[in-house]
């Protein structure tokens, strides 16, 4: 048990600071409130009950980052593999091709049916 | 017969089943069943035919099994027993069964009334059910019935019995629910159904404890064995399948459907039921004699749900207004009888099924008299409108008659001698108190019995005539009124016939082991004379109140008996408090928890763990939060249920 | 030279070594779900949907035979693993008897689902046309009009038996946790791909969503304590580092090892739909497009036990007495909760759901009988079911509302199956077969596998779990007779319902699913022999 001693000691204290730098500020703070203080600070847009455009944001933004993890996952992987190429033989080389046809098909079908057209 | 061994059981050993006849004794249940399944698949097609392919499969039964019976009374009484598998069944690892049929007297003889009754049912149903749409649906369950109950009384071992156990239930329901349209008959389906269920749920736990504690559950690996048990497993054992032989017999306290399952459409329905399903519940226990013998505690219980079921179905019959609905009183009534034959163990076993045998014979002629007056009198069933029938229906009136003398048991008709058996085995059977009170129980109700079957048949066929204007009664066809005819000589001579000389005695010996005869405590001859007194008493009451004097045509109020025997003694009202209201509670509170209750449960937890309930009730729209809870509740529960039983 | 390129490789590469054989049945469902992305992509859109179950079919078929050919040669195998210098091989696959058993029942079932997916002889199918069209939207109509269809349906659900038949098969934490994501996320999708109701399938494949990556951050969680204990995620390690007989001998860690269990043990009664973490259960069962729902129940359930049975005699048998009290309350709350629970339901999908739940129960008393034919009994069983399950959701998708142009949504509220049985004798004769085989009625394949289960448990001394199955399915049998009698003994009121003429497809399933109801309840040693000879478990 003991070596989570010092974890759970630490994980009540950052709880406990928590709570009263919360409770403290709502306790000891003066609360005066007028039209001013409850607009948006200096400047930027009035909140709406809903976001701009019926709350919605295009779906397309999802499907860009989406295909960059894809990719992204695709290099960390391919990275190691390239630094110790020479030594992982050819076992290594068929299973690498295979991963990036694997993610060559996700990415061919998402370009044929128009994942990476914007309109 | 010698007894085989000096000590210890004197039940024959079980023999390999030999020669063709024996090996093909499968057919008796293949036949029904390929009927049943003709008619249901064969659809439309079978219409113009298909009741009369029924009645064949049914016949044909009992033909073979008319044979099987001469076979074996052709060998010595010790190679009576036979044992035919058919294929491996259930080989689950530790647990291997083979699927098989035990042919012995006692299977044979319930394999002989449950064909021949069945099949003259069938032919009566060829004219009462003309015209009716759904005749071949009806002959269909018809057949699965008889199926059923052969295999039920076939089977060698409990789990085979409980599969003809199950389908005998399957094909009850149908039938009491046939005539669907009416609302009431299918809530007499579910009641009996629902009250089966609990019968089931007793059978299945016997087996399991059997398994539990045999290692098998054929009938030749439990039974021989069932000395060599605890007593204590042998009580369990026997308590559970006495609430499966409640469940299916209709005793107390799982007695209350059989009179609703009598409201059911047809007087055939209500028969196939009084004369054949609920012989499945003393079948069951006489069978399991070996067990009863071996816990004497549970054998006690059977023989006072015997007891109390005899005099509360006798009760109850005396104040019922609907002709079908006496007779299912009475019905409860003499399976009582049965059941505290079979508890008495010993000879108790034999008369026990002798008077299943003659109570199978002037029931069903009973019934289906009733059903003809039911015919000719557009299906009323209140005997508060007939009366002076006798002259209207000659045949009918003879054929019934001669039942209600059976069940009256005057000499020499068939149910003196299997119900004066019982009585004197009540009285000569165990110590001190018990001869007394479970003699004077059967005593008591045979005086009763007479009272209200007497009411019953005067109330119908004598005193003055009550019907109203439009009916015009009338004598059934033939083709009902033959049957009546047959049955009506087996009430007057079957009982005789299997008592003089012992015969029913030594047929059963290999069965129930040799018996030997006690004393009763009132000597025999008294005894009977004690009984026919009563019987007497009670027939002059009756023909007091119900031939002589104006029978009212509404029913007066009556004293607080009368009104609590024609709400059958409260028993709907003492299960909906007993059963049904927690059970809905149960389900109530259950659902409440589910849907509603979540939340206010969770949300104390989740508040124990930080208020997370609440933050994600604001912080997230629809119920997802709640489950989400739940299964964090769930979790924590989980968690502290692991570590609770290392701590 | 910079330091990060300095960094030596520790030892020579070694090719890890792989039972092609063996491992042929995922390969081969695996390669056909990558085909059927292809065919999405470049397929004309006319013929897509037709190839679509074509390779879907071929597939699996395919992989069946591969089976097939595991059962004929009898392997029992670990492969997919490097070999240690001592011979021994951390292998992340196991093909031994429950395996193979499992995957084949996976198989066969799903094959059973891709056909009654197949259905599209009455209105266009079960599923959507364009799922990423608002519901009810210009969008979605003309959709609708110009005939689109959804075929992704295929692809995902290939990769969703891919990762069902790795599950049960996984013999590391870690490869079973890919597992579980690989089959989990394909089904999230496809529960919100329903043709009608688009918003009640909607939120259940949110739902779903939700409360899947929830409990499978559980499931990881628990693997993560469990490695902490064993310094190995592999079930052998495992089992030997509680019995204190593995490499690291690891002493007052207990604690890490019951709240890996338990936390593992979340994960995986998520799935199997156990109490209670079943509530999730009704919602997505009642808006997944009904074929996609009888798969999830039938074939998850068959993945989900698979891996509890392999997690459970493999890696915790010595610590079998500090999570068996857990589970004995988990299983007896989910055989309450899913009988009587089913009773008030009045939606028949939501009624099989509670159902589900109650099998789950049953299931359960198989396994915590830890023994030889507990395994078998739960195999058994979960074969029965299966095919019990799908034929009875096909049947559902079959009974549909009487629209003004004769077949409308499907009617999935009880009171529109009364009066069934008249209208329609064979679909409510079938219907109740399925029925009555839920409820355990004997001569139909329920009985055998409650009897399996429930004999198994008996003698192992877990009769207390028995008694109260047989209870549970005591209260059960009233809500499955109540359908058939309503079916058989009511009048129809309100709105009727029709029961649409089945295609090739759904027919075929059905029928397949009634003869094996039948033939596994008269004959059940045709399967028993094969189950009890599959129950054992490589190391």
């Amino acid at each position: 048990m003991s070596p989570y001693v010092p974890i759970l000691v630490l994980a009540a204290i950052a709880a406990a600071f928590a709570v009263f730098s919360i409770g403290a500020g709502a306790l000891a703070g003066p609360k005066r409130y007028n039209r001013a203080k409850l607009d948006a600070y200096e400047c930027g847009i009035e909140p709406t009950p809903q976001a701009a455009g019926g709350g919605r944001f295009p779906i397309k933004y999802y499907l860009v980052a989406m295909l960059f993890i894809v990719f992204d996952i695709e290099s960390v992987f391919l990275i190691p593999f390239a630094v110790a190429f020479d030594r992982l033989g050819l076992f290594a080389l068929i299973e690498m091709v295979l991963f990036i046809a694997t993610v060559f098909v996700a990415y061919a079908y998402v370009w044929r049916r128009g994942g990476l057209e914007w309109d | 017969m010698t007894p085989l061994l000096a000590e210890g059981t004197t039940r024959a050993a079980i023999g390999a089943a030999e020669g063709a006849l024996q090996q093909g004794a499968w057919l008796l249940v293949a036949l029904p069943l390929a009927g049943a399944a003709l008619l249901l698949l064969g659809g439309r097609r079978t219409d113009a035919w298909g009741h009369w392919l029924a009645v064949a499969a049914s016949w044909g039964a009992f033909v073979y099994g008319a044979l099987l019976f001469l076979d074996l009374r052709s060998l010595a009484p010790e190679e009576r027993v036979r044992d035919l598998t058919l294929f491996s069944w259930m080989p689950a690892g530790g647990f291997q069964l083979d699927a098989g049929l035990l042919l012995d007297p006692l299977s044979l003889a319930f394999v002989l009334l449950i064909t021949f009754v069945g099949s003259l049912i069938h032919v009566y149903s060829v004219a009462y059910m003309e015209h009716d749409d759904d005749r071949r649906r009806f002959f269909a369950y018809l057949n699965l019935f008889v199926a059923s109950m052969l295999l039920l009384v076939l089977a060698n071992s409990y789990a085979l019995l409980y599969v003809g156990w199950e389908g005998v239930g399957l094909a009850s329901y149908l039938l009491i629910g046939f005539w669907n349209h009416n609302p009431v008959y299918a809530t007499a389906a579910k009641k009996a159904f629902v009250m089966n269920r609990v019968g089931d749920f007793g059978l299945s736990v016997a087996i399991m404890i059997m398994f539990a504690t045999f290692g098998t559950v054929t009938y030749a690996g439990v039974l021989p064995n069932a000395g060599e048990g605890s007593t204590n497993a042998m009580t369990w054992i026997g308590l559970a399948l006495l609430l499966g032989a409640c469940g299916k017999s209709a005793q107390f306290p799982l007695q209350a459907w059989l009179g609703d399952a009598m409201a059911g459409p047809t007087p055939v329905s209500a028969l196939i039921h009084a004369a054949t399903m609920v012989t499945a519940g003393v079948y069951l226990v006489v069978r399991s004699g070996p067990i009863y013998e071996a816990a004497p505690t549970a054998q006690l219980a059977v023989v006072i749900v015997g007891a109390v079921t005899l005099l509360f179905g006798a009760i109850v019959g005396c104040a019922k207004d609907d002709i079908k609905k006496a007779l299912a009183a009475s019905t409860m009534s003499q399976i009582g009888y049965m059941m505290l034959a079979a508890g008495l163990g010993g000879i108790g076993y034999v008369f026990a099924i002798m008077h299943l045998l003659t109570h199978g014979f002037f029931k069903a002629g009973m019934f289906l008299g009733a059903g003809s007056v039911m015919h000719g009198m557009n299906d009323s069933v209140e005997m508060r409108r007939y009366g002076a029938l006798s002259g209207a229906m000659k045949t009918t009136w003879a054929t019934f008659g001669l039942g209600w003398l059976a069940i009256l048991g005057v000499p020499p008709f068939s149910g003196f001698f299997s119900k004066d058996g019982i009585i004197e085995t009540a009285f000569a059977t165990g110590e001190g108190w018990r001869p007394w009170v479970f003699g004077m129980a059967t005593l008591i109700g045979a005086g009763i019995t007479a009272f209200y079957m007497s009411r019953l048949f005067f109330m119908t066929f004598q005193g003055r005539k009550r019907w109203p204007a439009e009916a015009h009664p009338h004598e059934s066809p033939s083709l009902m009124t033959v049957p009546m005819i047959i049955l009506a000589v087996g009430s007057v001579a079957l009982g005789g016939f299997l008592f003089v000389g012992g015969r029913f005695h030594d047929w059963l010996e290999p069965v129930t082991g040799a018996v030997e005869e006690h004393h009763p405590v009132i000597a025999k001859y008294p005894l009977m004379g004690l009984t026919l007194v009563l019987v007497a008493v009670g027939v002059a009451l009756a023909w007091r109140q119900y031939w002589q004097a104006e029978v009212p045509q509404t029913a007066p109020r009556g004293s607080w008996i009368t009104r609590a025997a024609r709400k059958d003694l409260y028993q709907d009202d003492v299960n909906e408090a007993v059963f049904m209201r927690p059970g809905q509670y149960l389900t109530r509170s259950l659902v409440f928890t589910d849907t509603k209750g979540v939340d206010g449960a969770v949300g104390g937890l989740a508040a124990a763990v930080g208020g997370l309930g609440g933050r994600l009730r604001r912080w997230q729209s629809g119920l997802v939060r709640t489950y989400a809870a739940s299964m964090l509740a769930g979790v924590v529960v989980l968690l502290l249920g692991v570590l609770a039983v290392r701590g | 030279m910079t330091p990060l390129l300095s960094v030596p490789v520790a030892a020579d590469f070694v090719a890890p070594t792989v039972d092609y054989v063996a491992v042929l049945p995922m390969l081969i469902v695996f390669g056909a779900a990558i085909v059927a992305v292809l065919v999405e992509a470049f397929a004309p859109r006319a013929s897509r949907f037709s190839i679509q179950v074509g390779v879907a079919l071929v597939g699996l078929i395919a992989a069946l035979g591969a089976v097939g050919k595991l059962i004929v040669d009898g392997t029992r195998v670990e492969t997919a693993g490097i070999p240690a210098a001592d011979g021994t091989l951390a292998a992340s696959i196991v093909i031994d008897g429950p395996a193979i058993f499992l995957q084949g029942t996976i198989l066969a079932l799903s094959i059973l689902a891709v056909l009654t997916m197949t259905e599209r002889s009455t209105d266009g199918g079960a599923f959507t046309p364009q799922a990423s069209a608002v519901p009810g939207s210009p969008g979605e109509g003309a959709a609708r009009r110009v005939g689109l269809v959804q075929s992704e349906v295929f692809p995902l659900m290939l990769f969703s038996v891919g990762g069902m038949l790795m599950f049960p098969a996984s013999n590391d934490l870690l490869t079973m946790f890919v597992a579980l994501e690989v089959f989990s996320l394909p089904l999230y999708l496809l529960c919100g791909l329903a043709r009608r109701r688009r918003l009640l399938s909607q939120e259940a494949s949110l739902k779903y969503f939700l409360l899947g990556a929830f409990s499978s951050a559980f499931f990881l969680y628990g693997a993560a304590l469990l490695y902490g204990f064993a310094e190995s995620v592999r079930l052998a390690d495992i089992a030997a580092a509680i019995t204190g007989t593995g490499r690291p001998a690891v002493v007052g860690q207990d604690g890490l090892l019951l709240l890996g269990i338990a936390l593992l043990a979340v994960g995986l009664l998520f799935k199997v739909g156990a109490a209670p973490f079943h509530i999730w259960t009704p919602d997505v069962y009642q808006g997944a497009p009904t074929p996609v729902t009888g798969f999830m129940a039938a074939c998850t359930k068959v993945a989900a036990f698979g891996a509890m049975l392999r997690v459970v005699y493999v890696a915790l048998p010595g610590a079998r007495w500090d999570f068996m009290p857990a589970l004995w309350g988990v299983a007896i709350l989910t055989m309450v909760v899913g009988s009587v629970i089913a009773i008030v339901q009045t939606d028949v999908k939501r009624m099989l759901a509670y159902s589900s739940i109650a099998h789950a129960g049953f299931l359960m008393t198989g396994v915590l009988a830890i023994d030889k034919i507990g395994i078998s009994g739960v195999l058994f069983y979960l074969f029965v079911y299966g095919f019990t399950t799908i034929g009875a959701f096909a049947l559902v998708s079959l009974v549909r509302d009487a629209g003004e142009d004769g077949v409308g949504g499907e009617a999935t509220h009880l009171s529109q199956w009364a009066g069934l049985g008249k209208r329609h004798p064979m679909a409510a004769g079938a219907f109740t077969l399925f029925l009555l085989a839920m409820a355990g009625i004997p001569l139909t394949s329920g009985f055998m596998g409650k009897y399996a289960v429930f004999s198994a448990a008996v003698s192992n001394g877990a009769w207390v779990l028995a008694l109260i199955g047989v209870l549970a399915s005591a209260v059960a049998a009233f809500f499955y007779v109540r359908v058939i009698v309503l079916m058989y003994f009511s009048e129809p009121s309100g709105s009727a319902s029709v029961v649409a003429t089945p295609g090739v497809g759904t027919l075929f399933a059905i029928l397949l699913s009634v003869v094996v109801t039948i033939v596994l309840g008269i004959a059940p040693t045709v399967l028993f022999g094969p189950a009890e000879a599959a129950s054992l478990f490589l190391p």
